[in-house]
């Protein structure tokens, strides 16, 4: 009987929580945005987003075939990476170019890497920012309205945030929902453009204890005191709500710049974090040449994630004479 | 008032319902028992018996010269029959006394009571270590060097260590409802011993009748008990001074660098029982728990005797156990052979069965930092034990390795089921290993 005895390490039970079950929690919580975007865009919306969550399904199966690795596929975490490429689009994106925004994300940035966890670079803003420079036009395009599935030509209308934007301003609770004043969507990617969705997603990930408040907070603060600086778009100065509200700031500061695998893991280094992306991307919206920022801005940040890491030790219980040593 | 804690921590699921309503019951008494000659941290004693000798219960069978260390006592009367390497339940093979029971339970002629106040106080130590008396929390450090703090440690609180944070061990939660004032005798002992007043039980959340029974009991001695929250590691010994007294013990240091001592409960009767009825060291109170125990109780049972013995008059498994941890679920060791004897630091046999044993496999790492938010030491496993795993001591150290608890937060909390502790604890040995061939390198040099 003495040699069926399992031995192993301490400690002997584990908490419940994995993988999986935080990545369907990231996968319910986007859900609002989902129908939102729906609304707004039509069927291309959902179908936009069915083509890039299969692709990065597929993509990564195939890679881990390939690469004779287990398939983790079941972690769900391609599913969100596809769900977050998709709403960084615009609806109009035509397929093979969500197909190869999948490819770029999930082989790239994640795989060559060494799999989920040791990607330096949110996937999904790999491929969006690689869609971005291969096909700029394409990427840029915003529809104001509902698209069908098969269409790619929609009345088009430049966002709120662009110097070429000559329209009446969102009221601020049109912007919270995402529609113009008229009632037609503001122009955006399909996830980003009802703040109100993203909301809801991000206070069940906070009730949930997926992300804690401090990178959404951070980034939120900071983008709303930085507008007030005077930059290349006079219509947007001094307007906090409305410069969080437009824009992926919503998206960016909930979904994308909390990404566990390329944000920091201490408190002041998450504090820090939320800061220079929200920094970043004001300073690309005041004097930059794109219209919005969020992508670079978390992506720039996300290189730095290992230092602030580093930086932002937490003090070790009981370490108060080293500290007074400094 | 707030409930006491700490910071960092796991809520697991106690389990602590299938014995904490149950009396202490007493274990009949093996035919042989095993005495390993190291049962404690610090130097391995000696025999001071040979094969034929007669002992009694309570007979020093074992013993060093050594300071740090404590003497070993039989546990019944009956004749040493061998002295030979045994198994023991860190997994090592250790030389041990194999004492024959004759069940006539004779106790050994200079067992006598002792009135503590009749004593001096710095004469106590003496009188605990030569009742073998070591933390039977689990660490078994000698008690009397706790005890022997140096001269420039001034000691101003003791705190009895009643939290039992760890799921399924109830022993130190019916030791303190069946024998209040052994512990309460047993606290006094030790504040006597510095002169001071200032004495705590502090006891969690989850055993609201042990509070209110010490209370009233503590009412009239000036002791304070206090009420702790349900969180792992709370008796933790950094972790309950921070909680009880808002000190925190230096990184390296001792309790004593904050004027405080902590001891178990049980180790804490074990001190009045010395001076009560004059009683070394020889029994202790075991937690029989798991889905693969028929009838889970907690048993008051001589140190020495078998595991085996125990479980099977005990009335043996309900199903066949896939793992036997001595110790609760967090820290305890898993044993590949159920013939180990009971040692002083054994606080439960817990038997899980094949679906309490499973354990989930190992993802990688997605750095969402819960070991970094719930680790009570301040330390960030992921980073650690990636660096154990690399083998890159240097940077292991710089992350503060060796100010390692090893309470498994960080593995019981990961969503991947990283087994953090378990590089940690591999790597904090190396350093430990690096630092002391360092230090003694220093040491030549100068």
């Amino acid at each position: 009987m003495e040699n069926r005895l399992t031995v192993s390490s301490s400690p002997h039970i584990r908490g419940r929580e994995s993988i999986s079950d935080t990545m369907l929690d990231v996968i319910l919580a986007l859900m609002p945005a989902a129908f939102a975007s729906v609304f707004f865009f039509g069927q291309r919306a959902l179908a936009v987003i069915l083509v890039s969550v299969a692709s990065c399904v597929g993509f990564e199966v195939l890679y881990e075939l390939a690469a004779k690795k287990k398939i983790t596929v079941s972690d769900y975490s391609a599913v969100v990476t596809g769900m977050l490429l998709a709403y960084t689009l615009p609806v109009t994106t035509p397929y093979p170019m969500v197909i190869i925004g999948a490819f770029v994300a999930i082989v790239i940035a994640k795989q060559l890497f060494g799999g989920l966890g040791q990607n330096f670079m949110n996937p999904a803003l790999a491929g969006r920012a690689f869609l971005l420079a291969a096909f700029p036009t394409h990427i840029t395009n915003w529809a104001s309205g509902r698209v069908g599935i098969f269409e790619t030509d929609a009345v088009t209308s430049a966002t709120p945030l662009s110097t070429e934007f000559h329209g009446e301003m969102p009221s601020l609770l049109n912007a919270f929902l995402g529609r113009m004043n008229d009632g037609g969507a503001m122009g955006g990617s399909l996830g980003e453009t009802c703040a109100a969705a993203l909301l809801l997603g991000g206070v069940y990930l906070l009730i949930r204890r997926v992300i804690n408040l401090r990178i959404p907070l951070a980034y939120i603060l900071t983008v709303a005191a930085m507008s007030f600086i005077p930059g290349k778009n006079p219509a947007l100065q001094g307007q906090p709500l409305l410069a969080v509200l437009t824009g992926g700031v919503m998206l960016g500061a909930i979904f994308m710049a909390t990404d566990y695998a390329t944000s920091p893991t201490t408190k002041w280094g998450q504090i820090n974090y939320g800061i220079g992306c929200g920094a970043i991307t004001s300073v690309i919206r005041l004097f930059g040449g794109y219209p919005e920022g969020v992508t670079y801005a978390i992506m720039l940040m996300n290189v730095l994630t290992p230092l602030l890491d580093r930086w932002t030790k937490p003090r070790v219980f009981g370490a108060v004479k080293e500290a007074k040593a400094k | 008032m707030p409930k006491l804690t700490f910071k960092g921590g796991v809520h697991p699921k106690d389990n602590k319902e299938h014995t904490c309503m149950k009396e202490i019951r007493e274990l009949e008494q093996p035919e042989f028992l095993v005495f390993p000659l190291s049962q404690h941290i610090g130097a391995p004693c000696a025999p001071l018996v040979k094969k034929g000798d007669r002992v009694y219960r309570g007979t020093k069978i074992a013993d060093s010269p050594a300071f740090v260390s404590a003497p070993i006592h039989s546990s019944v009367s009956g004749t040493v029959t061998a002295i030979e390497p045994r198994p023991v339940p860190n997994g090592q093979t250790v030389d041990s006394i194999i004492v024959q029971n004759d069940f006539t339970d004779e106790l050994d002629p200079s067992i006598k009571p002792l009135d503590y106040k009749s004593v001096k106080p710095d004469d106590i130590p003496a009188l605990v270590r030569e009742a073998g008396v070591v933390g039977m929390g689990g660490a078994t450090f000698p008690t009397h060097v706790k005890l022997s703090p140096p001269p420039d440690k001034k000691i101003d609180t003791v705190i009895v260590n009643g939290a039992e944070c760890e799921p399924y061990l109830t022993s130190d939660h019916r030791v303190m409802l069946e024998t209040p004032e052994e512990l309460v005798l047993g606290l006094k002992i030790i504040l006597y011993r510095f002169g001071i007043t200032n004495g705590h039980i502090a006891i969690e959340e989850n055993k609201p009748d042990a509070i209110s029974l010490l209370e009233g009991q503590c009412a009239k001695e000036g002791i304070t008990v206090d009420t702790l929250k349900k969180k792992y590691p709370q008796g933790g010994e950094k972790q309950l001074i921070y909680a009880v007294t808002r000190r925190k013990v230096p990184l390296g240091g001792l309790p004593a660098d904050v004027g405080v001592v902590v001891v178990n409960v049980d180790t804490c009767t074990a001190i009045a029982r010395c001076f009560m009825y004059g009683l070394p060291l020889t029994r202790r109170i075991v937690t029989l728990v798991g889905g693969a125990i028929a009838d889970p109780c907690n048993y008051r049972v001589r140190i020495g005797t078998p595991v085996d013995y125990i479980i099977e008059k005990a009335g043996g498994f309900a199903v066949e156990p896939k793992k036997v941890i001595m110790g609760g679920p967090i820290m305890g060791q898993a044993q590949f052979r159920l013939d180990v004897p009971i040692i002083k630091g054994s606080s439960a046999i817990l038997c899980l069965t094949e679906k309490e044993a499973q354990l989930p496999e190992e993802g990688s790492c997605f750095r969402c930092g819960r070991c970094v938010e719930h680790c009570p030491m301040g330390l960030m496993p992921l980073y650690i034990s990636k660096f154990s795993r690399m083998e890159d001591y240097e940077s292991c150290e710089k992350y503060n390795i060796t100010a390692c608890i090893e309470c498994g937060c960080c593995s019981f909390e990961c969503p991947a089921k990283r087994h953090l502790v378990q590089d940690i604890r591999r790597g904090k040995q190396e350093v430990m290993g690096i630092i002391r061939a360092r230090q003694a390198a220093q040491k030549e040099v100068k």
